[in-house]
């Protein structure tokens, strides 16, 4: 019994954790290539879950396509964020493009507020990801397998894209430094726009595979996993894609036990993950994974 | 979040400072000034906006009060208790209204209640139920029953109806509600004879509930008892079938929305509440004329939605007895409410400023709130009845 119950806590923390992971991919890799903390990420993946929550509604797609134009409106949105938010704040001190991305997840929020309304709404799950696996007395919903595996596919096409690709040899070009890199005649607002479009996308997948797991969207959605993504990004070392994901899932996995083990201490949870961000900025800035900057 | 927060509360000061004062209001106004504060957005926003549309729904039926245009002002609580505080600062100070309607949960109504006090401007709450709300204040009143009865009522109705003897809490440790709620329940339920085998906690904005489910799983109750609010018992219950723990669940009347049956979908049929209104019970004139009217403008009536109008028609009642818009007088009436026919019931309120009044049962059926049982509030057990046959 004793191991059952802990082992299905552990499926708990890892389903919990990969959603951590997942949207914190998306905000470790903007931050890991142009330094800004993209405060607006958890509003964009709030933008992802409504693009895909009318698509299935409204317009009666398939779930699947449904999902693929969420994709694509939240990448554009994504670019049309940087253009106009943070693209005039380029060359201003980094304060001030981080108050830009405080001003844009406002803007992002009230917005949604005013057109998409407070009322929350529920998320239509397609069936398939509705199913439960029962495995020697341990539940595994379907999503606890597909949200791990997605992780796993983001990860390896950031990667992909990063490492194989010349947008991606600019793109860590621009991470070193970005003025040599415009010298060597690279177009560093397009490549910097290609990584916001990856980034919201990244966002909206993650949103979604929130969506499907918690199936309740509202304007306000966005909040609590942009900052649980933050701290799963910083604990992983900000910047390093595999960090984050490993970081969300020792978050996820942190949060579950902490309930299961300790009851009369749930109502801390946040606290203990907003404490453990506290911790690693203290004693281990760069993170789990992270390696010393440069400057 | 917080250091979002600091910012907006410099940017709003910043605001404050560049506007014109205010132009002072008359003394003597020729509108009734009526204010509300609501949860229009955030955790809880399908009270408020219920709330509001019932509210503005009540006042097309009944616009003039003492021969007076009734005006109506509403500030958002944005579901949060500072920002409750605000609202009705605002509403006292700035559109120096005669009462108040709010707010949608105890928390909330509570953070709010020391300002109108102040004021000498009354509060009359559609939905507060938790007993603290009214207690050791003058001027704050509600048309809802409280939580010792529907506490004590829910777990009659689970030890003596459904036969069941061991019991599992959830509790939100951040709303007054569920605290108290699950406190009633608790006594009156080990009381019965019945045991409580699990008590897990959780704090409101939570989504994931596995944690707390899969401790519960393994204590093996019978029956689960979360009097939380809507989102949390919707997302509660689909992760408890993904656990395999399928159990009757009880709530409270937090959980009657159907922004509950939107997110819960079929993961919430079953669910048994204690309530304070189902259309399919509706018997009084008040309500056989404002629902008609009601669902032709906005769909189908909910509970919050005929609280929020019976907040209304309660204020507008007083207001008229008291022929004056002076607080004292308004808040003299609204103590000596008897046998106030509202939509939801024929409530009378005392000097407490708690109505007394009947409540429902309700069960989710067939993707809908369905009528189960009425409890007078000195009654007996309440006895499953077969739903009203009337349909619609």
């Amino acid at each position: 019994m004793e191991l059952t119950f802990f082992l299905q806590q552990m499926i708990n923390g890892v389903a919990l954790g990969s959603l951590y992971g997942l949207i914190a991919i998306g905000y470790t890799m903007v931050y890991g290539i142009i330094r800004l903390i993209n405060f607006a990420h958890g509003d964009v993946m709030m933008m992802g879950c409504y693009f895909a929550y009318f698509g299935i509604l409204m317009f009666s797609l398939p779930w699947w396509a449904s999902f693929a134009v969420a994709l694509l409106l939240t990448a554009a949105l994504g670019v049309l964020m940087d253009k106009g938010a943070y693209l005039p704040v380029r060359n201003a001190p980094r304060i001030s493009a981080l108050i830009t991305a405080i001003g844009v997840s406002f803007l992002l929020e009230n917005l949604g507020l005013v057109v998409f309304g407070g009322r929350p709404k529920g998320f239509e799950t397609p069936d398939m990801f509705n199913e439960v696996y029962e495995v020697a007395g341990l539940m595994f919903p379907a999503l606890v397998l597909w949200t791990p595996l997605l992780t796993l596919a983001i990860l390896g096409i950031i990667l992909l894209i990063i490492y194989r690709t010349k947008t991606g040899r600019a793109m860590r070009c621009i991470s070193h430094d970005m003025e040599t890199t415009k010298l060597m005649g690279v177009d560093v607002n397009r490549i910097i726009s290609i990584t916001f479009a990856v980034g919201s996308a990244a966002a909206a997948a993650g949103g979604i595979m929130w969506a499907m797991r918690y199936p309740e969207i509202n304007p306000l959605m966005g909040i609590i996993p942009g900052f649980k993504a933050f701290v799963a990004a910083v604990l992983g070392g900000i910047g390093n894609i595999t960090g984050a994901m490993l970081g969300g899932l020792l978050l996820g996995i942190a949060e579950i036990l902490l309930v299961a083990l300790m009851p009369e201490l749930a109502g801390y949870r946040d606290a203990v993950a907003f404490g453990l961000l506290i911790l690693i900025l203290l004693f281990r800035p760069t993170g789990l994974m992270g390696t010393k900057l440069p400057d | 979040m917080k250091m979002k927060h600091v910012l907006v509360a410099f940017m709003v000061l910043g605001l404050a400072f560049t506007m014109p004062a205010p132009a002072f209001s008359q003394a003597k106004s020729d509108t009734i000034r009526i204010g509300a504060f609501l949860p229009m957005t955030g955790g809880v926003a399908a009270y408020g906006q219920g709330s509001w549309q019932g509210i503005q729904a009540a006042r097309e039926m009944k616009p003039t009060i003492l021969g007076k245009k009734v005006e109506l002002f509403l500030a958002d609580d944005k579901s949060d208790k500072i920002e409750a505080a605000n609202a009705v600062t605002r509403l006292v100070e700035k559109e120096k209204v005669i009462a108040i309607i709010g707010s949608s949960i105890s928390g909330n109504t509570m953070a709010g209640a020391p300002i109108a006090e102040k004021a000498g401007v009354p509060i009359i709450s559609p939905t507060a139920t938790n007993p603290l709300v009214t207690q050791g204040k003058k001027y704050i009143f509600r048309v809802c029953f409280i939580d010792p009865f529907q506490g004590e009522m829910a777990a009659k109705y689970a030890f003596e109806t459904l036969k069941k003897r061991k019991a599992a809490l959830i509790i939100d440790k951040a709303q007054d509600y569920c605290v108290g709620l699950a406190d009633f329940f608790e006594k009156s339920f080990t009381k019965l004879g019945g045991q409580i085998v699990a008590k897990t906690y959780c704090q409101t904005g939570d989504k994931d509930f596995t944690a707390q489910l899969s401790a519960i799983k393994a204590k093996n109750p019978d029956v689960l008892y979360m009097p939380n609010y809507y989102t949390e018992v919707a997302l509660a219950m689909k992760q408890a079938k993904d656990l395999g723990l399928n159990l009757p669940v009880l709530s409270g009347d937090g959980a009657q929305d159907k922004a509950l049956i939107d997110i819960g979908k079929q993961y919430v049929e079953g669910l048994m509440l204690t309530g304070h209104f189902e259309k399919e019970a509706a018997s009084t004139p008040l309500a056989k004329k404002f629902i008609p009217l009601y669902e032709k403008k906005y769909g189908k009536v909910g509970t919050f939605d005929v609280m929020g109008a019976d907040a209304y028609f309660v204020l507008a009642d007083a207001i008229e007895r008291a022929k004056s818009t002076d607080g004292a007088k308004i808040r003299a009436a609204l103590a000596s409410t008897k046998n106030f026919k509202g939509i939801s019931g024929t409530m009378t309120i005392g000097e407490d400023g708690n109505a007394i009044k009947s409540l429902v049962i309700v069960q989710v059926r067939g993707g809908d709130f369905r009528y189960v049982a009425t409890v007078e509030p000195a009654g007996a057990a309440p006895e499953p009845k077969k739903a009203a046959p009337k349909k619609k």
